[in-house]
């Protein structure tokens, strides 16, 4: 049994540590890994907890492997599942983010984030469109979009509560 | 301690409250690391987003780490971290163990369809924040178009900010004006 929560641990360590790009870059790499190789889970499970992994709040990548973890090998499972994908990105990001606050007023590094700043609004500004494609399907969820964003604009709606307010509206547009 | 707490409430709140995972968080800690609490700026917000995204892993736990770290040091990457993964991992556990069937029931896909779009609507009035912030330059508009192409492109979002911050430093030390300085 010790074996096997370290054998899960040490697995999405590796999965944490070599995909960049998060959730969704990760899902193929975990497939991979707890299904081709390690034959953990059958493909099917693996659709389930994809599934809820999206559905539930929080980052995919950490949803799905606390998901995969419980599946293989109980609470234990979980737990290694969840330490193991977090931990090098959690080590990587204080140790970047030490050198990024140190040196973020010498000049190169200025001119560096002067350059990269325009590109990241591009980045999120692309997943719009990508959560757009799948979620703008109708009339009904492009109404929601549309009130949910001039509730935004008009009353500074916060983000939490937008969430909640979209969830009852589709409860009751969509039944 | 005080502290510690709120920055962990701050990321608890971002991990149960985030659907949809990577840039779909950004509105929630820009709306409360950056609008109410003040313990960054947009400037500065984009720019760890940048490494965060550069780095390998898990998008929303990287923000946290790195915001963790420049607040308190390493007990506040614990409880920046802690905070985001808690939710995730409670919510999960309590799923795997009593609703095995939670993507079948008809009300979670009817939340689920509502909230979606909502998703979309956050991010966009967070890029049109952020937007503002960093503010419409002709050296802005040019590199946003040139990501844009990348993009098209299909160029990795690692290249395209690579490339970007390439294009920056050239244009700082081009003639040797200081363009960091003077345009912001």
């Amino acid at each position: 049994m010790l074996k096997l929560i370290i054998d899960i641990f040490l697995t999405f360590l590796r999965i944490g540590a070599f995909t960049f790009g998060g959730g969704y870059a990760m899902i193929p790499f975990i497939q991979t890994e707890i299904i081709d190789i390690h034959k953990w889970l059958t493909p099917q499970e693996f659709i389930d907890i994809i599934a809820i992994a999206e559905m539930t709040p929080g980052p995919i990548a950490v949803n799905s492997s606390t998901f995969a973890g419980y599946k293989i090998a109980g609470f234990w499972g979980s737990l290694a599942g969840t330490l193991g994908v977090i931990l090098v990105c959690t080590i990587l990001s204080a140790l970047a983010g030490k050198y990024f606050f140190k040196f973020k007023d010498n000049r190169l590094l200025k001119a560096l984030f002067k350059g990269i700043r325009p590109t990241v609004i591009v980045l999120i500004g692309s997943s719009v469109f990508s959560v757009g494609k799948v979620a703008l399907l109708d009339i009904k969820s492009i109404g929601i979009a549309i009130v949910i964003f001039a509730a935004l604009l008009k009353f500074k709606l916060h983000p939490i509560l937008a969430v909640a307010l979209s969830g009852i509206m589709g409860v009751m547009l969509f039944s | 301690m005080g502290k510690l707490f709120e920055l962990f409430m701050v990321f608890f709140k971002i991990g149960a409250f985030t659907i949809g995972g990577g840039y779909a968080m950004v509105p929630l800690i820009q709306e409360e690391i950056c609008s109410r609490k003040k313990w960054s700026s947009d400037e500065e917000f984009l720019d760890i987003i940048a490494i965060a995204q550069s780095l390998p892993g898990v998008l929303a736990v990287n923000t946290a780490s790195i915001l963790g770290y420049k607040l308190f040091g390493i007990p506040g990457v614990l409880a920046a971290v802690l905070g985001a993964v808690l939710p995730s991992f409670v919510i999960i556990l309590v799923i795997a163990v009593f609703f095995a069937q939670f993507a079948k029931y008809k009300a979670t896909e009817l939340i689920f369809r509502g909230v979606r779009p909502a998703v979309a609507s956050l991010m966009a009035f967070a890029v049109i924040k952020l937007g503002k912030k960093v503010g419409i330059s002709g050296f802005n508009i040019a590199m946003g178009l040139l990501a844009t192409v990348l993009l098209i492109f299909k160029l990795h979002p690692i290249i395209i900010i690579t490339a970007s911050g390439i294009i920056g430093i050239i244009t700082e030390y081009w003639g040797g004006r200081s363009n960091a300085e003077t345009d912001n």
